[in-house]
């Protein structure tokens, strides 16, 4: 009798199906894998210790790099965190257009999410779909903020200018336009025989061991746990709106898909409701010495000047103690946990990457299935590398 | 619920609970580096409190600042209640020679990478942790990037052939 050997196949780090530079250590037997290990670091920068040196203004356009694809919230956890840190109260319509563009960020990253985890499963035209709605975001963001990606248009204590006249238009033919790509989404993807085949049953997650491996987000309601930071701990006058938190019901990885493509659907509908009720009023706080007073005033005012000028060679000094503000970006629970130190620059600033923690439960969806279903599992996760390694 | 995990604190582990800090409205209690465990353990099991929910592990390097006397290392344990929507956090102060408290890998699956990355960060070693290796940084690195002391303009020559003789540029 021979002797039943498995295989070592390593997957990645250059593979298209891993998102990026995430490398899994496979064990397999024949098709079944045995054993998976990811082992990530490839993309590691050093952000935390970056931001660590620098100012807490300077410190903010690192926070969109780490997740490039919902670089608002991860601006927005960072702003709060900092605003907390401070004591500051930031106006009513900046909370405002801050969820607003928020949800927009969580539609962003769900529809790069389904058209490439379509691109995975082999339904090659979705992703060429949902980039196309992803576009009308990205023009939004480029209309607020000047830039398309790496927006950080939210700043501590507010807004980096205020917002454009067409706001409420563009939003509303966000709404539309994506509205319309769902039901093309729907069409593709939620009928189809071999996409049900692929995801139903596949990389199935308990709703104990979800909690025991500390999930978050859409990997953690997938299980059936109604649990959203929007909702439990609101931020940002989430209090303000209405909206559901869908649940899935089997942990896998197509009730994940499901339910991403809800919580698209009730992102539009809390954007409506702040379209519908937006509130006038500054767009930035005005507390002297901490946040950096609008462009006008400082070319015109002398106090402004000199409160600009100290911001950007100084900053500000924050008081000794830590504060940890979590966030419901569109992967999970994005925190950031900040100590200051009495000085100007941060003693600590750790982000609580939802990818990260979400990644490491890999082996358990993986192991015992099938090679093939490895690409679903990652997928389904929806990892970034950028913040993973940070 | 900040008082009923006062109270359920002071009544299992009196002596263990040293301080309690509220800043900014987050609530954290500083324990003994050994009560760690029991209490993480006392914590999960405590029925109506519910906190079952580890979130993050981190770590603070507080060189430098007076309130290093207490102890260089602070290690950070953020646990949440879902069903109570609360978050709070537990403080262990460890020494600046050979830092160490026990892995929390025993209670949840999702502590063992958040220990991973604090050992390969800041070099504290979680006592059975089935596999504590570096994380983030590349296997044969040397010292742990967020401590302090090291710093930030430095550049490592990774790779091993030259590692004991590197090119001129790199000198």
């Amino acid at each position: 009798m021979s002797e039943v050997r498995t295989l070592n196949l390593n997957m990645g780090p250059q593979h298209p199906s891993t998102h990026g530079v995430l490398r899994v250590a496979l064990e397999l037997d024949g098709e079944t894998v045995v054993k998976a290990k990811p082992v990530i670091g490839y993309l590691h920068t050093g952000v935390e210790k970056t931001m660590e040196s620098k100012l807490y203004h300077k410190a903010l356009p690192l926070t969109d790099r780490m997740d490039y694809l919902a670089p608002m919230s991860n601006n927005l956890g960072y702003c709060l965190a900092v605003e907390k840190l401070m004591g500051i109260e930031v106006p009513e319509k900046v909370k405002w257009v801050r969820a607003c563009l928020a949800e927009l960020t969580r539609v962003n990253s769900h529809l790069v999410w389904v058209g490439t985890h379509g691109l995975d499963l082999g339904a090659m035209s979705m992703f060429l779909y949902a980039f196309r709605d992803r576009e009308t975001i990205l023009d939004i963001y480029e209309a607020c903020g000047g830039q398309r990606m790496m927006t950080s248009y939210f700043r501590i204590g507010g807004l980096a200018k205020d917002i454009p006249k067409d706001f409420d238009k563009r939003v509303r033919h966000i709404i539309k336009e994506v509205r319309k790509g769902l039901i093309d989404y729907e069409k593709l993807l939620t009928e189809n025989e071999i996409f049900i085949k692929r995801t139903k049953g596949v990389a199935v997650i308990s709703a104990e061991d979800a909690i025991n491996y500390s999930l978050s987000g859409p990997m953690l309601r997938g299980s059936g746990i109604k649990h959203d930071l929007r909702k439990a701990n609101p931020y940002s006058g989430y209090e303000n709106f209405d909206f559901e938190i869908p649940i899935g019901k089997n942990g896998d990885a197509y009730d994940r898909y499901k339910l991403r493509l809800e919580e698209i659907r009730q992102s539009f509908r809390i954007c409506e409701q702040i379209l519908d009720g937006m509130p006038e009023g500054p767009f930035r706080a005005h507390v002297p010495g901490v946040v950096l007073p609008p462009k006008e005033d400082v070319l015109h005012k002398i106090e402004s000047m000199i409160f600009h000028f100290k911001i950007i060679t100084e900053g500000f000094k924050a008081p000794v103690g830590s504060v940890y503000q979590a966030i419901e970006s569109p992967k999970g629970e994005i925190g950031f946990y900040i100590t200051g130190d009495g000085t100007n620059t941060p003693r600590r600033v750790r982000v609580r990457p939802p990818a990260f923690v979400n990644l490491a439960s890999l082996p358990k969806l993986v192991e015992g299935g099938l090679f093939a279903d490895v690409v679903c599992a990652i997928g389904s996760i929806d990892i970034i590398l950028g913040e993973v390694d940070r | 619920m900040e008082e009923k995990i006062r109270l359920f604190l002071k009544r299992k582990f009196g002596d263990a609970v040293l301080g309690e800090d509220n800043f900014r409205g987050d609530q954290s209690f500083f324990i003994s580096a050994e009560s760690l465990f029991p209490i993480c353990e006392a914590l999960q099991d405590s029925g109506e409190l519910d906190i079952k929910f580890l979130a993050d592990i981190t770590a603070v390097d507080w060189q430098g600042h007076e309130s290093a006397k207490d102890g260089r290392f602070e290690v950070v344990y953020n646990l949440y209640s879902l069903s109570h929507c609360y978050r709070f956090f537990l403080r262990v102060r460890l020494p600046e020679s050979n830092p160490s408290v026990s892995s929390l890998t025993d209670l949840w699956a999702g502590a063992n990478w958040m220990e991973r990355e604090v050992y390969d960060m800041f070099g504290i070693t979680f006592e059975g942790h089935p596999d504590l290796t570096r994380i983030l940084t590349p296997d044969g690195f040397e010292g742990h990037p967020l401590r302090k002391d090291f710093s930030i303009t430095y550049e490592q020559p990774m790779f091993n052939w030259n590692k004991d003789n590197p090119p001129e540029v790199i000198k």
